[in-house]
């Protein structure tokens, strides 16, 4: 029982306890949302430091509210307005920051490992907030937390997952997590998307075309397409994309009738998913988002309600 | 742990004449208020409390709401606490402003757990007063707090383990003392 870490890095590794108990305490965290005061002071007195190396404003604000919800103070720092523009290097950046006794820290940085690697190095708890196309654990779980208020999360759920795969830390952490959870994991992309051994590394099954991921599907989840790699060729064009990989509302019709649409954010309408699809009663963004704050604060509570020997 | 070493102080006869009785004396000390409510500490204060709605909804037809805290986040021993603390959820299904509470709990013993739940308790409103209702209160306070519905008073010292079992989680009702000299002869 419980959650004894000193940082989640990633899902891959967290074992079906672990990953119950994050859920768990999320879920006692969401009626803090509903409060006319929305505060509580479990993390009085401790620092946390948002430090993103890579342009966020959704999942930065997420933790900052949840930080700020558990009275800790939180302090954001962004690669724009430090050092690391005046050539500081990563390990001289978190060796200053650690000068100030930070207790959590929450990193994202292009480079995969960067989380890792800071945590390896300071004593303050580290929560990988993306790590180049590796891992974003917090986003997958609170992706969990959603599906969790709709289907059970347990074997025979099946998940379809459509998108850019191989750039996707969302995806990864997503199969990690889901398939420790014994659900059955489909992912659909263009080739070039798809990393290679993925079937092999994770046991998903990895469909050509979409109808295929869709089929029966319980949990439709829609990766977004990163125009800014379009000139690196990965699809012909944006609108032959949208016509073979897109959700709209016929494909739509192969899931379960019941099935969700969840989509991590930022949505391309039009692209990725249809405005109809986006904005229809099966699709749980607007969802996702609000869990999203609940789930850092347990996450944030985990980690820095405790004493770390 | 052999039973034999608990000196049992209340069985369930004893505690459901205790909590009658308490239900009545919140009835007659509350008469003629308009908002009054029962929130019961996690895990056996909110049993505590459930019990005693039922008895006032039997004994004068009185329907009050029953609230549910949750006082881990408000703990002033989170970063101390050995194993880690497990998070429930919090249910004040009714508006506190203006609201007379009973807080429930098993046990009375620092006023500790009391401090931090009168902290959550403030976060969701202004209640008009807040009561306090213990099944045993065991002394050695730490803070300067008192009950005002007791259903037996156990002297204590810190070194004894007072335990209140209650059927809800339990099984049984049972109010019982392991005296110190039981742990020094471990």
């Amino acid at each position: 029982m419980g959650f004894k870490r000193k940082d989640l890095l990633g899902t891959r590794g967290l074992s079906a306890t672990e990953i119950k108990t994050l859920l768990e305490s999320a879920e006692s965290f969401k009626e803090i949302a509903e409060r006319p005061l929305k505060k509580v002071p479990a993390l009085r007195g401790k620092t946390v430091i948002n430090l993103f190396f890579e342009p966020s404003t959704r999942t930065r604000t997420s933790f900052e509210i949840a930080a700020k919800r558990l009275s800790a103070d939180a302090v954001n720092m962004s690669a724009l307005t430090s050092s690391v523009v005046k050539g500081e290097s990563l390990v001289d950046t978190v060796d200053n920051i650690q000068a100030m006794a930070p207790d959590i820290i929450v990193v994202r940085h292009k480079f995969v490992g960067a989380a890792h690697l800071i945590a390896g190095r300071i004593g303050a708890s580290v929560v990988n907030a993306g790590d180049g196309a590796n891992e974003h654990p917090t986003q997958a779980l609170l992706d969990l937390l959603t599906i969790s208020e709709h289907k059970k999360l347990e074997p025979g759920l099946i998940v379809a997952i459509i998108g850019d795969i191989a750039h996707s830390r969302v995806a990864r952490s997503n199969i990690w997590a889901l398939t420790t959870l014994g659900v059955t994991v489909r992912v659909c992309a263009p080739p070039p998307m798809l990393p290679r051994g993925l079937e092999e590394l994770t046991g998903v099954r990895v469909c050509q075309r979409p109808e295929e991921a869709l089929e029966g599907a319980d949990v439709v989840m829609m990766l977004r397409i990163q125009l800014e790699r379009q000139d690196r060729l990965l699809f012909p064009s944006v609108r032959d994309y949208a016509r073979i990989f897109g959700l709209n509302r016929q494909r739509m019709e192969l899931a379960r009738s019941d099935a969700i649409v969840m989509h991590p954010g930022p949505m391309n309408r039009g692209v990725e998913i249809t405005s109809e699809v986006a904005d229809g009663e099966r699709a749980v963004i607007l969802n996702q988002v609000s869990n999203g704050v609940a789930l850092r604060m347990a996450v944030l509570f985990l980690l820095g309600g405790q004493v770390h020997e | 742990m052999s039973q034999m070493n608990e000196n049992s102080i209340c069985d369930s006869q004893e505690v459901s004449r205790i909590l009658t009785r308490i239900a009545a004396e919140i009835v007659d000390r509350n008469k003629g208020c308009q908002k009054l409510a029962l929130v019961g500490i996690l895990t056996r204060g909110v049993c505590l409390a459930r019990r005693l709605q039922g008895i006032i909804r039997e004994t004068s037809g009185q329907e009050l709401s029953l609230g549910v805290l949750d006082i881990t986040l408000y703990r002033d021993d989170l970063s101390h606490a050995t194993h880690h603390p497990v998070l429930r959820k919090t249910e004040i299904p009714f508006s506190l402003d203006g609201a007379t509470v009973v807080l429930v709990d098993d046990v009375l013993y620092t006023g500790r757990t009391v401090r931090a739940a009168m902290d959550g308790l403030i976060d969701f409103g202004r209640p008009q007063s807040i009561q306090l209702a213990v099944l045993v209160d065991r002394g050695c306070r730490e803070l300067p707090i008192s009950a005002d519905y007791i259903g037996v008073e156990v002297p204590a010292s810190p070194q004894d383990r007072v335990m209140v079992r209650v059927e809800e989680s339990d099984g049984f009702d049972l109010v019982t003392v392991t005296p110190r000299s039981f742990f020094q002869g471990e």
